[in-house]
C-alpha cells in the first residue's frame, strides 16, 4: 500500500493566542508549534496499515520552513518520507488554495489511500480534505473513528460519528481520503531510534515552480475567501455578588436578569 | 515578560534538532502518562511498573548502549535529557531508568561476556526484563569497599553469601547485578530471580521515592553457574564505573525535578493572592523565584557541558561529581523554597512539591552522598584524599 498522510503544523493547543495590533493574524513570536493533533491519528493509522499490509507512508505537508519539524516528528514515529510544499507563494492560503497546492503535490505520487485529520485545530475549517478529494476525484469519508482496509487493498470500511453518538458504517473503494477523528487509535510516541533515523529520511521540498501551479492559484492570491479581521472574545467581566435576605435576593436577581442581562 | 519557561539562557539553541525532539517526546510522555497519576502512586507506595514497557517501546532504556544489542546507541546528552524529563515527572521513574540503563545494562555491556550481552541486553532494553544493582550493604554505604558479601568458587558454580540494602528494583528484578568479594577482589555476578538461596525483601516505611521499589537482597548459600560471573569486572573500579554513568544522569534528573518545582511556583505565585495581591508581587517571593531560575540555569549549563565532554571522550568522573553534587543540592534547596512558597498547599500531594522535595532527599544521598562528592572534588583540588 502506498499511504499518504496530509499533515499540518499548528500552534500548540496550550498556546495563549494573542492577535496582532492590525487584527490580521496572531502574534507568532514564542509560539510552540506541534503536529495538528488530529493528524497524529492519521499518522498512527497509516503506520498501522503499513505494519499490517506493508508499503510506504509518505507525509505531505504545506507550511513554512518550520513545518519540517512536524514532518520529522512523523518520520520519527515511523513514516518513510516527506513531501514539503514550501514557498512564500503558498502563504495566506484558505482551505481551497491549500487543497489546490496539496493536490498538485499529490497528483504525481502513487497512492492507495490518503489519511488526514478531520480538521486542523488552528483555523478549524475542516474543509481541506473535502476540497482535496474533489480535486483528486476520489471519495472522502469524514470524522472516522474506525477503519478497516480490505485485504486486497481495494476498499475500506469506515465508521463515522453522527449525531447523538450513533455510528454510520461506510464502505468506500480506494483510493479515498479518510479524515480521522479522536478515538480512531492511540498515537504512538516517536521512539529514540526512530528519532535518530528520521534525520536521514528524505523530505522532498516542492516550491511554486516545482508544483507546476501559478502564483495566482495558490496562497492568498488563490484563496476564495479573505479574512477581514481577527478578534478575541471580550474578557469576561467580574461577576456580581448580591447580599441580603433570601427574599430580597430573589427579587434583586429577577430584576437584574430581566433588566440587565435581559435573560428573562 | 512573565515567563514560566526554564530555558532562560536559550540553552535550547545549544541542542541539536534531534536532542530537542527526544526531550520533547519524553516530556509529552511524562505529561500524559506519569504526572496525572504519580501522586497516587506515591501515596500508595506503588511503582508505576506498567510504564516500563512503554519506555522500552520508546527506546529510552539503555539509550547510550550499542545498536547491536538492541539499544539505540545514542549520546550522553540525549541520555541526560531523558533523565531530566523523567524526573520532571518523578524521581522514582527516573531512578528506574537510571538503574536499568546505567547500573544493570551498562555493566553487562562493559564487563559481560558476549553470551551475557546477547542474552540480557535486548530484553532489558525493551523493558521486558528488569534488573537491579546490589552494591550497598546495611553497614557499607559510602565505603562499599568494606563490603561483606562473599563469593566462593565451588566446581562449576559460585556460592554467594551476604546481603545488600537499599536496592532499587530489588523485588521486581529478573536479574540482579551483585557485587561481592571473590578471593578479596570485588567482582560482579548475575543472580537470576528465583535462584535458591536468593530472596528480596521490600523496604517499607520510606518517606521518599515512594513510587519506586527499594529492597534488601539476601544471599544464603546462593549457588549460581560459573558463567554468571561478569568476566571483565575486577576491583571497586567496576561498580564505580557504572555509578559514574548513573550519577551523570542523576544530575540531569535532579534538575528536572527542580524545573517542575519552579514551574509550579511561578504559576502559584501569580495565582495565589494574599493581602489583596498575587504573592508574586512581594519581594521575598520574587527573590525565591529569581534564585530558583538562576540555579536551574547554572545546573543545566553544567550538566550539558559534562555531557558534551563525555560524548567527546573527555569526561572524567570528577566532572560527574561536580554536576551531581551541584544539581542535587540546588534541586533540594529549590524544592524547599517551592515548598515554602506554596504555604500549606506545599505539604499536600495535591501539589507536586512535597513529593519532589522528599524524593530529592534520596537523590541527594544515593550514588554518593553530597559530602562524598565534595571530598572527591577536594581530592582532585588538593591531591589529598580526605575520606579516611
Ligand atoms: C531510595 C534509595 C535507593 C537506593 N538504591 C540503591 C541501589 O539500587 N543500589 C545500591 O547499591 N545502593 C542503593 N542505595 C544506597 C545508596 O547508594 C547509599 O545510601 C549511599 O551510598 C550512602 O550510604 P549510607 O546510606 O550507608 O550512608 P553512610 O555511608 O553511612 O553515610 C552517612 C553520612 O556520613 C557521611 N560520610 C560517610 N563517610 C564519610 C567520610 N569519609 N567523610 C565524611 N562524611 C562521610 C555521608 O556523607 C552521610 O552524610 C539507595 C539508597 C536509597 C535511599
Ligand atoms: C499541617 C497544618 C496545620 C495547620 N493548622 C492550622 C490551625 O489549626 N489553625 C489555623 O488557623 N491554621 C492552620 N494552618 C494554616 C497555617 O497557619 C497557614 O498555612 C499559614 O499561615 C500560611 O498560610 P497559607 O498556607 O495560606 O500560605 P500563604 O499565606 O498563601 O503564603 C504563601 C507564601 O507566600 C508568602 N507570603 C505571603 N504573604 C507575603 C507577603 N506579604 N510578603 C512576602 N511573602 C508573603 C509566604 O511566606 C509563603 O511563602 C495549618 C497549616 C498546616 C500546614
Amino acid at each position: 500500500m502506498d499511504i499518504l498522510v496530509c499533515m499540518k503544523q499548528v500552534p500548540d493547543t496550550e498556546t495563549k493566542i494573542v492577535i496582532n495590533p492590525e487584527g490580521t493574524g496572531i502574534v507568532t513570536d514564542g509560539i510552540k508549534y506541534v503536529m495538528n493533533p488530529y493528524d497524529e491519528f492519521a499518522v498512527e493509522e497509516a503506520l498501522k496499515i503499513k505494519e499490517k499490509m506493508g508499503g510506504t507512508v509518505t507525509i505531505v505537508s504545506m507550511g513554512p520552513q518550520r513545518a519540517t519539524e512536524a514532518i520529522r516528528t512523523a518520520l520519527a514515529m515511523g513514516a518513510d518520507k516527506g513531501v514539503h510544499l514550501c514557498d512564500d507563494a503558498f502563504e495566506g492560503a484558505d482551505s481551497y488554495s491549500t487543497a489546490k497546492a496539496l493536490a498538485a503535490a499529490i497528483k504525481p505520487l502513487s497512492y492507495d489511500i490518503i489519511l488526514g485529520g478531520k480538521q486542523a485545530v488552528d483555523h478549524d475549517n475542516a474543509q481541506v480534505y473535502a476540497a482535496l478529494a474533489e480535486l483528486l476525484d476520489i471519495s472522502h469519508v469524514s470524522i472516522v473513528t474506525q477503519l478497516d482496509v480490505a485485504e486486497d487493498g481495494k476498499s475500506a470500511v469506515a465508521q463515522r460519528e453522527v449525531e447523538g453518538g450513533a455510528r454510520e458504517v461506510i464502505e468506500v473503494s480506494l483510493p479515498a481520503f479518510i479524515a480521522c477523528q479522536k478515538g480512531l487509535n492511540e498515537p504512538r510516541y516517536a521512539s529514540l531510534p526512530g528519532i535518530m533515523k528520521a534525520k536521514k529520511k528524505p523530505i522532498d521540498v516542492i516550491d511554486l515552480a516545482k508544483s507546476g501551479l501559478s502564483a495566482d492559484e495558490v496562497g492568498e492570491k488563490g484563496a476564495k475567501l479573505k479574512i477581514r479581521k481577527f478578534f478575541l472574545p471580550p474578557e469576561r467581566e467580574a461577576g456580581k455578588i448580591l447580599e441580603g435576605e433570601p427574599e430580597e435576593l430573589a427579587t434583586q436577581l429577577v430584576k437584574l436578569l430581566r433588566e440587565e442581562a435581559k435573560a428573562i | 515578560m512573565t515567563s514560566e519557561t526554564t530555558d532562560f539562557l536559550l540553552i535550547d539553541e545549544m541542542l541539536s534538532d534531534e536532542e530537542r525532539m527526544v526531550r520533547d517526546t519524553v516530556r509529552g510522555f511524562v505529561d500524559e502518562k506519569v504526572i496525572p497519576t504519580i501522586a497516587d502512586d506515591f501515596e500508595q507506595a506503588e511503582a508505576p511498573m506498567h510504564l516500563v514497557r512503554e519506555m522500552g517501546e520508546m527506546g529510552i532504556i539503555g539509550a547510550t548502549l550499542p545498536q547491536e544489542y538492541g539499544c539505540p546507541g545514542s549520546s550522553y546528552v540525549v541520555y541526560g535529557l531523558i533523565q531530566q524529563e523523567l524526573e520532571r515527572g518523578d524521581s522514582g521513574i527516573r531512578s528506574f531508568n537510571s538503574v536499568q540503563s546505567s547500573l544493570v545494562m551498562y555493566p553487562i555491556c562493559e564487563y559481560g561476556s558476549e553470551e551475557q550481552k546477547r542474552h540480557w541486553l535486548p530484553g532489558l532494553a525493551r523493558g521486558e526484563k528488569i534488573g537491579c544493582f546490589g552494591l550497598t550493604e546495611a553497614d557499607h554505604g559510602s565505603d562499599p569497599g568494606g563490603m561483606k558479601t562473599r563469593a566462593v568458587k565451588d566446581g562449576a558454580s559460585y556460592v554467594l553469601n551476604g546481603s545488600k540494602m537499599w536496592i532499587t528494583n530489588g523485588n521486581v528484578a529478573d536479574v540482579a547485578v551483585v557485587w561481592a568479594k571473590l578471593d578479596g577482589e570485588v567482582r560482579g555476578f548475575l543472580v537470576e530471580k528465583g535462584t535458591p538461596g536468593f530472596t528480596a525483601n521490600l523496604i517499607k516505611h520510606k518517606m521518599s521515592l515512594r513510587a519506586s521499589v527499594t529492597s534488601e537482597l539476601v544471599f544464603e548459600d546462593c549457588r549460581i553457574p560459573a558463567e554468571n560471573l561478569l568476566p571483565k569486572s575486577g576491583g571497586l573500579r567496576s561498580p564505580l564505573g557504572c555509578l559514574d554513568k548513573a550519577r551523570y544522569g542523576i544530575a540531569w534528573g535532579a534538575t528536572g525535578s527542580a524545573m517542575a518545582c519552579y514551574e509550579a511556583s511561578v504559576r502559584y505565585a501569580k495565582e495565589r493572592t494574599q493581602f489583596d495581591k498575587p504573592i508574586g508581587s512581594f519581594q521575598l517571593v520574587q527573590r525565591k523565584l529569581a534564585l530558583m531560575l538562576t540555579e536551574i540555569t547554572a545546573a543545566q549549563l553544567l550538566n550539558l557541558r559534562v555531557g558534551r565532554l563525555k560524548d567527546e571522550g573527555k569526561g572524567r568522573h570528577q566532572h560527574t561529581s561536580m554536576a551531581k553534587m551541584n544539581a542535587t543540592s540546588k534541586a533540594l534547596e529549590i524544592a524547599r523554597m517551592a515548598r515554602d512558597l506554596h504555604g500549606a498547599n506545599g505539604i499536600s500531594l495535591e501539589y507536586p512539591i512535597i513529593r519532589h522535595m522528599n524524593n530529592l532527599e534520596s537523590v541527594h544521598t544515593y550514588e554518593g552522598t553530597y559530602d562524598i562528592h565534595l571530598l572527591i572534588l577536594g581530592h582532585e583540588i588538593t591531591g589529598i584524599p580526605a575520606f579516611r
